[in-house]
């Protein structure tokens, strides 16, 4: 099993990376910054579930919260309006 | 997806046809969900559905994209062959060509 | 299991779907029973699950706290199955409103709500709910004041959500059973607020 990283409260940058197959981090969160908001638990990799492996070993997954004016630039509305995105740690750094 | 510009939302509601509430049936077994065999995960119907050509899944309806991608992962899975599968779907149509 | 009296001729899809299940079933990979039962399954699946969650959160203080810890432990309680681990329940209040999407493809707690209707499942929804979530409330008629937070929640992974409206005014001694009649689907998906009647 993996070792979970970072607790909740901590600062993370999602990395900005665009590997060919099956990704669960979308595209409009790479590279942008956030704070964890909870470990939600380990669960199977599903990049290489995707092909047909195992997905082991677990990797564990955050909930990270990012304000919404830091990642889109013209967006209009409350300052502390959130977004929270399920991310998996090899995904944080 | 997110964050892409779009038009707005339009409130539609979908009564499912019976074919689409059995292909989501059939996803839930494979994935060894109510006593299925767990052969596939959820995982690859949707690297299959991400993997079909981007005209061809906005034509397509949403079980429409599943059914493909089930059987697209079965045959991956060498669960069954194209070729079984093209005989079956021809064995299919001829059996079912009744009166209009 | 062909469709009685039904004499349209296939769409290619349909073809597929009858072909792919009759040879699962010749392969003894499932059976025309189990097919049937699942799809039986799927429509007793209803927001009614959802909403008597919800009912039960606003009447018991210690239940609604159970729900926001671990959302999947609390739903057993009631009996209904929740995978483990997997429901967060976010709660509204007079500060915060949450919304729930699926991005990537069209995530939704199919377990408390049955299947989710296209609009959820829509381009159109999934690009604007995370970018753009007050226009796209508003088109669903819910104007938040710009002194209420949002918060929009992206299932991209194993984690389902469902969103405890704040229960209203004017509700005061109300039975669970009536309680539970005012909460909508959209209120659980966080496009609408319940609204005595």
């Amino acid at each position: 099993m993996i070792a979970a990283r970072f607790k909740p409260g901590e600062k993370v940058r999602v990395r900005k990376a665009y590997p060919l197959g099956h990704i669960r981090t979308p595209y409009y969160i790479r590279g942008h910054g956030g704070v964890i908001e909870r470990l939600c638990g380990s669960f199977g990799n599903p990049e290489e579930l995707a092909q047909m492996r195992s997905g082991e070993p677990k990797q564990p997954l955050y909930r990270v919260r990012f304000l919404q004016n830091e990642v889109w630039p013209e967006y209009r509305g409350n300052p502390e309006d959130a977004l929270e995105v399920e991310i998996f740690q090899h995904w944080l750094e | 997806m997110g964050g892409l510009p779009a038009g707005k939302v339009e409130p539609t509601e979908h009564d499912y046809a019976q074919w689409e509430r059995r292909v989501d049936a059939l996803m839930v077994l494979l994935t060894g969900v109510k006593g299925g065999k767990r052969l596939m995960t959820v995982d690859e119907l949707r690297k299959n559905v991400e993997a079909l050509p981007p005209d061809a899944y906005d034509r397509m309806s949403y079980y429409e994209r599943w059914v493909t991608s089930i059987t697209q992962t079965m045959i991956q899975r060498g669960v069954i062959t194209t070729e079984e599968l093209g005989r079956k779907m021809t064995e299919i149509e001829k059996r079912d060509r009744g009166p209009v | 299991m062909k469709d009685n009296g039904d004499y349209q001729p296939y769409s290619y899809f349909q073809l597929m779907e009858v072909s792919l299940r009759e040879l699962l079933v010749e392969k003894g990979v499932v059976t025309e029973a189990q097919v049937e039962a699942a799809v039986e399954d799927i429509r007793s699946r209803t927001p009614e699950r959802g909403a008597k969650v919800v009912a039960r959160a606003w009447v018991d203080g210690s239940f609604k706290q159970k729900l926001l810890e671990n959302g999947s432990r609390a739903c057993e309680e009631l009996g209904l199955d929740m995978p483990a681990l997997r429901l967060v329940v976010m709660e509204n209040t007079s500060s915060v409103h949450n919304m729930v999407v699926c991005t990537l493809c069209s995530c939704y707690p199919r377990m408390l709500l049955g299947l989710p209707p296209e609009w959820y499942k829509s381009r159109n929804y999934r690009s604007r709910a995370v970018r753009e979530p007050r226009a796209v409330l508003s088109e669903f008629g819910l104007q938040l004041s710009m002194e209420t937070k949002i918060r929009v929640h992206d299932s991209t992974a194993d984690m389902r959500y469902l969103v405890l409206p704040m229960r209203p005014a004017g509700t005061g001694g109300w039975s669970e059973e009536r309680l539970a009649s005012i909460v909508t689907r959209d209120c659980m998906i966080g496009v609408a607020v319940p609204k005595p009647n």
